[in-house]
């Protein structure tokens, strides 16, 4: 599942990073006039295998070790660079998406590109494919160690574009009854979106804990039901419904240890008659309507404002 | 007080999120029920149980616990454990009992939710 999300992760990436962000800007260059036979003393000394020839700051073209070997392998007389170099060099501009170098390396199979300026045309850097993989690597490491961060940064982008007086969010959240092995996922999802929208973590538990436990009463009393979650500026309200069987005494089930749950749900460690009170421990306000045969609704009012004092009891 | 600790001082083996040792403990609770764990565990705590359904997960999850040790050995199964490393929630297993345990880490210096203070 992991690895699943890294090769998505990674795909995005190729779209997200530009050629100029992984490139190296720091490139050794020749002038054209340079003669053949100082090369050699260059490749060795740079340990580089290609280098961008610049005719003031204009590329000019490419020399490669390739070209050396096949200038002292033709036993020529000594000569500039010009002579030797590949002047129809393939470049990329600094702009460009990851993909497209990725796709030209592919393509045309060279082990470098020189990078240039789109306007000016001016030589800026030099990538190979080691540096895509590196600066992927980056990217995705920074990623993962900030992952979370992200997604709250970029929320919080999302709603400094809306344009309005006062901004309500709703969620909804389908629970299928008698599902135990998938109990809790709604409650989870919950959390996770209010952590991203960048609320208070003891707000956040106080909601994932209300609805966690009324999530589980629809799991195990009901033929399931929804949970519709209303975020506003100030309160979080949590509408839990279900139709049916319905509670026949509401204020007893209200009891703490009042419980009328079967014993394969208390063999799993719930059941015990408590749900009802921690969600009512969680909430500011809680009401629970009930009718026999008709459903369930039950009301969970959490103020976004009161987070450190409601922690404390 | 970390993770690391706690397993050292159970003798414990760890299950899932070995990655997570060095994540801090605040306080201890030691419950198989897990609406008393949502009414009492306190942010940060480590959960002592014999439970070992998905379920001891989700409740960790959305009380913030900073891991679970289950004690007399007993082991989750590989539910418990993705859906645990999925969550970053460390899991341990002790063969220790839950009175043992609980008495081991007091010894230590770890105390309860109720003398906990931030």
């Amino acid at each position: 599942m992991i690895s699943d999300n890294r090769i998505s992760k990674v795909q995005e990436l190729v779209y997200e990073i530009r050629v100029g962000d992984v490139m190296q800007s720091d490139v050794i260059t020749v002038a054209p006039e340079t003669p053949m036979s100082q090369l050699r003393g260059i490749l060795k000394k740079e340990r580089i295998s290609g280098i961008p020839v610049v005719n003031g700051d204009r590329l000019a073209g490419i020399i490669s070790i390739e070209d050396f070997i096949k200038w002292l392998a033709d036993r020529e007389e000594d000569c500039s660079i010009a002579e030797k170099m590949s002047k129809n060099v393939h470049t990329l501009y600094a702009d460009e998406p990851l993909t497209h170098a990725v796709n030209m390396f592919q393509l045309l199979g060279f082990g470098r590109f020189a990078v240039i300026d789109r306007q000016d045309k001016r030589l800026l850097g030099i990538i190979t494919k080691g540096d895509i993989v590196r600066g992927l690597l980056k990217k995705l490491e920074i990623d993962h160690v900030e992952g979370e961060d992200i997604y709250r940064h970029k929320v919080s982008r999302f709603f400094d574009n809306i344009l309005a007086d006062q901004v309500v969010l709703l969620f909804q959240y389908d629970v299928a009854g008698h599902d135990f092995k998938h109990a809790g996922e709604g409650a989870s999802r919950l959390k996770t979106t209010l952590r991203r929208l960048g609320l208070a973590p003891q707000i956040v538990r106080r909601v994932a804990i209300a609805t966690y436990e009324a999530e589980m009463n629809l799991i195990i009393y009901t033929d399931g039901g929804k949970i519709r979650v209303r975020v506003g500026p100030d309160e979080i309200l949590v509408i839990v419904r279900d139709s049916g069987p319905g509670i026949a005494d509401v204020e007893k089930a209200l009891q703490p240890g009042y419980s009328t749950a079967p014993e394969w749900v208390r063999e799993l460690g719930f059941g015990a008659g408590m749900g009802l009170c921690n969600i009512k421990k969680c909430a500011n306000k809680m009401d629970l309507m009930s009718s026999v045969g008709k459903g369930t609704q039950l009301y969970i009012r959490i103020s976004t404002n009161d987070g450190a004092e409601r922690e404390a009891v | 007080m970390t993770i690391e600790d706690i397993r050292r001082i159970l003798e414990a083996e760890v299950v899932a999120g070995e990655y997570l040792l060095g994540q801090k403990v605040a306080t201890v609770c030691g419950s198989d029920l897990m609406s008393d764990v949502l009414a009492f565990a306190r942010p940060k705590a480590v959960l002592l149980t014999g439970m070992t359904n998905s379920q001891v997960v989700r409740t960790a999850e959305m009380a913030d616990l900073a891991g679970i040790c289950f004690v007399r050995d007993k082991r989750p199964g590989q539910e418990t454990v993705e859906l645990a490393e999925s969550k970053d929630i460390p899991l341990l297993t002790t063969p220790l009992s839950m009175f043992e345990s609980c008495g081991r880490l007091w010894k230590e210096g770890f105390v309860g939710g109720s003398e906990y203070e931030d």
